[in-house]
């Protein structure tokens, strides 16, 4: 006869422990591996985690245009585009050490707790190594804490704010795209030769982490001029019609509004300001002026001819003439019909740096990984040499100021480039006050073992 | 008070688009009994037609011009729109120019039948459903809609102006007294004041003076007793659907110029013509028009520096503030009946 050892304490105590090992996420269970989704067959998987729905759909639609472009060239089909020109030769068109690059995308809807659920989703259901991309400051911090959690490699897409890798910055996390602190840098001396050193500047801006550090950076920028911030208003995300903000402005004493709007908010500012005749307006005895500190080439479309004439600044844009710049805008072009945008730009060459670091450091071990890319220099992939700085993951390169064209040709050349600042003009300290200061660190690299 | 001049102009402004989608979201409750979610969307669809006839104006030929090459270095092609090959250059390009006050026309049989398929397809067969009901299906079916724009006509703004003729600013202070260059005020959003003034007027006048009119007033009021005396009132409150429906249309294409149309803006506005509809009284028309313009002239102000440095945020909350303290000690609204939301 056979005793059975059931219990019903035994039996809840099992349960308990089985249950909360498999409510567990994956992310924090993965003792088999040597890091988190270690890649064992023969292909090795990207997450791109793009807005696909909400308001910034069609520059997430761009980016995964881009991202997916960047995969075929890691593979060797098309023309292999950029890796023509990159100065780092380590990928030759067979893949990432032996393994053909494949990828799953993720719908951030430009909301920081969607994007984390689908960038979560893609790490422990699919198994991808590092995510790429995005179209937000508030999804990017977001986002890059998830990846710093689980062990893999954060490629932030477009992010301006100071903060992702200032305050906000994390070791697995790394950033082509420009910031704030560069926009302001770089259009500073364009707007003295442009406007002069005596000027009233009037902000309206954003109100969320993107909008406050940009204000910041190009009032920084702008009093260092010897220009006078009259005012700075904050305006709610999405507000559509700005009349009620600014109306005020043209008898404020100001000559120039700069709009610290991005996307659909920058489109309605700007048309709105220019319908209130404040481009046509005279003010202390000056031109009315309107500067947008960040352009995109969306944002331009959209707003159409408003934009004649009115200053701003870009990652970078496929009017430029270097090789790396030419060979990307072919392999887009002839694929897609339509030159990338910057946000397009960022993201292909984001997958390529992680491909390559890969290759270099001989590892997908996040860490390796991280370690191959920082400091690294290089050039070939648009806006001349480059650096991914050590301390703090932030990319550093030349920056673009540009102006709405007078006569464009075609929808594609609304905006065009003033002037392609150098790196050394747009550096500063790791530990700079508006990059957190000395408490800002990255903080250990976690391979998720 | 130049800046207070200004803020009241804003106000009556963004106070005529709230009444516009307010009267015919109160409309519809007035006489289907229907609280209808979807009604924002019916504003963005208007927009969206003003995109769709300046898209059909700028359809065109394409030509290969040798002198100028494109952003991959092949000959540029160029394009000419039909309507300047069909009717010159000249008529073409004023067609193109005035897309969006030509769009109205296109809009009102667009939106009578849009409103008419909405309520004859969907809407009636909640009628005797619980509000709740009415409420989840009309906003689910917002979201198709504005989904289905979104596809059509990507996630964007799409810019879409105001003809030549009203692209500037008039010197609104100088007819007050006030010195040149003071009072500047676009010439388009004048226009939306009176065209809003215009068709507001017109539905009041088409529900007051006319037979048609008098038995929906009657349906409204007592519906049970009209259908007792031999009168279809469904048929009537279809038609009355159908003008709602044309008039949020019509309001959404004459606000392109003011605001470049994207998919969601229909959503944007759907929330605020709500509380304006409760603030003025669920089914009053005279409410709701009151309200949109109060509301309208309350927001503006609110977003008034001096204001915000007072009280922060308040440009943000203030209608929401509105109808909170309307809700405590009115709730019928400012113009509601007796009974309604009070029970």
């Amino acid at each position: 006869m056979s005793k059975s050892n059931f219990t019903r304490r035994g039996l809840l105590k099992t349960g308990a422990v089985t249950g909360a090992g498999l409510a567990m996420p994956t992310i924090f269970t993965s003792g088999a591996a040597a890091f988190t989704n270690e890649p064992t067959g023969n292909t090795v998987t990207f997450g791109f985690n793009v807005p696909q729905t909400g308001p910034y759909a069609d520059e997430g639609l761009d980016e995964l245009r881009a991202q997916e472009l960047a995969v075929e060239h890691i593979n060797g089909m098309g023309d292999g585009g950029m890796l023509n020109t990159f100065s780092s030769k380590a990928l030759d068109g067979t893949g990432i050490l032996g393994k053909k690059a494949d990828f799953v995308t993720g719908d951030t809807q430009t909301k920081s707790d969607a994007a984390r659920a689908s960038a979560k989703s893609m790490i422990e259901k699919d198994g991808v190594v590092m995510i790429n991309g995005g179209s937000s400051s508030g999804v990017a911090v977001a986002v890059q804490g998830l990846c710093q959690e689980a062990g893999i490699i954060f490629m932030a897409g477009l992010t301006h704010s100071n903060d992702t890798t200032g305050k906000d910055r994390k070791a697995n996390g790394f950033r082509h795209f420009f910031n704030a602190y560069m926009s302001g840098a770089a259009l500073a001396p364009v707007l003295k030769e442009a406007y002069g050193t005596d000027r009233r500047a009037y902000h309206l801006t954003a109100d969320y982490t993107w909008g406050w550090t940009q204000q910041e950076s190009i009032q920084s920028a702008t009093e260092a001029l010897g220009w006078e911030t009259v005012n700075n208003v904050l305006t709610p995300v999405g507000a559509g019609d700005f009349s009620s903000y600014i109306t005020p402005v043209m008898n404020s004493g100001a000559d120039v509004l700069i709009l610290n709007h991005y996307g659909g908010d920058m489109i309605n500012s700007l048309t709105q300001a220019v319908q209130f005749g404040l481009r046509d307006a005279q003010a202390n005895g000056k031109n009315f002026e309107i500067v947008v500190p960040l352009y995109s080439e969306l944002m331009a479309a959209g707003a159409g001819e408003n934009i004649k004439g009115v200053y701003g600044s870009m990652n970078w844009n496929w009017q430029l003439s270097d090789a790396g710049t030419q060979a990307f805008v072919k392999s887009f072009g002839e694929k897609y019909g339509r030159p990338p945008s910057n946000s397009a730009h960022t993201c292909y060459v984001q997958t390529l740096l992680y491909a390559d670091a890969v290759t270099r450091a001989g590892s997908f071990n996040p860490c390796a990984v991280a370690e191959a890319l920082e400091g690294f220099e290089f050039d070939g992939l648009g806006n001349g040499p480059t650096l991914y700085r050590a301390e703090d993951h932030q990319c550093f390169k030349d920056v673009l100021v540009m102006k709405g064209a007078e006569n464009p040709t075609t929808e594609y050349d609304t905006l065009e480039i003033v002037e392609q600042t150098a790196v050394e003009q747009v550096m500063y300290e790791p530990n700079h006050p508006m990059f957190g200061g000395d408490d800002a660190t990255l903080g250990e690299c976690n391979d998720g073992a | 008070m130049d800046a207070i001049i200004l803020q009241i102009l804003n106000g009556l402004d963004k106070g005529s688009a709230y009444a516009l989608i307010a009267l015919g979201l109160t409309l519809i409750f007035g006489t289907l009994g229907v609280v209808n979610f979807a009604h924002g969307a019916l504003f963005m669809i208007g927009a969206f037609v003003a995109v769709t006839l300046q898209r059909i104006f700028n359809l065109s030929t394409e030509h290969v011009d040798p002198t100028k090459t494109d952003f991959l270095g092949n000959p540029l092609k160029v394009k000419v729109p039909y309507v300047e090959s069909w009717f010159g250059p000249e008529v073409g390009a004023a067609l193109i120019d005035w897309s969006v006050p030509i769009a109205i026309v296109l809009a009102i049989p667009v939106m009578l039948l849009v409103g008419f398929v909405m309520e004859r397809g969907l809407i009636k067969h909640f009628y005797k459903r619980p509000h709740a009901d009415q409420i989840l299906v009309t906003f689910g079916l917002a979201i198709v809609l504005q989904e289905l724009v979104k596809y059509f006509f990507g996630a964007n703004p799409i810019q879409t102006g105001a003809p030549d003729a009203f692209s500037g600013s008039m010197d609104f202070g100088v007819l007050l007294g006030f010195d040149p260059n003071t009072i500047m005020y676009p010439y388009w959003r004048l226009v939306y004041f009176l065209f809003a003034a215009i068709v507001i007027g017109g539905v009041f006048a088409f529900l007051q003076f006319t037979t048609f009119g008098m038995v929906v007033r009657a349906g409204m009021a007592d519906r049970e007793t009209v259908g007792l005396l031999g009168i279809n009132i469904d048929k009537r409150f279809t038609i009355m659907f159908g003008l709602a429906a044309a008039v949020a249309g019509v309001a959404g294409v004459m606000y392109t110029p003011i605001l470049a149309p994207n998919y969601h803006m229909g959503m944007d506005f759907l929330v605020l013509s709500f509380v304006v509809v409760v603030v003025g009284g669920m089914g009053s028309l005279p409410g709701a028009v009151a309200a949109g313009f109060l509301l309208g002239i309350l927001q503006s102000f609110a977003s008034m520096n001096e204001i915000k440095s007072l009280i922060p945020g308040i440009d943000q909350v203030i209608i929401y503030l509105v109808a909170i303290l309307i809700l405590l000690t009115r709730p019928r609204g400012l113009l509601g009946r007796a009974g309604v939301m009070e029970e």
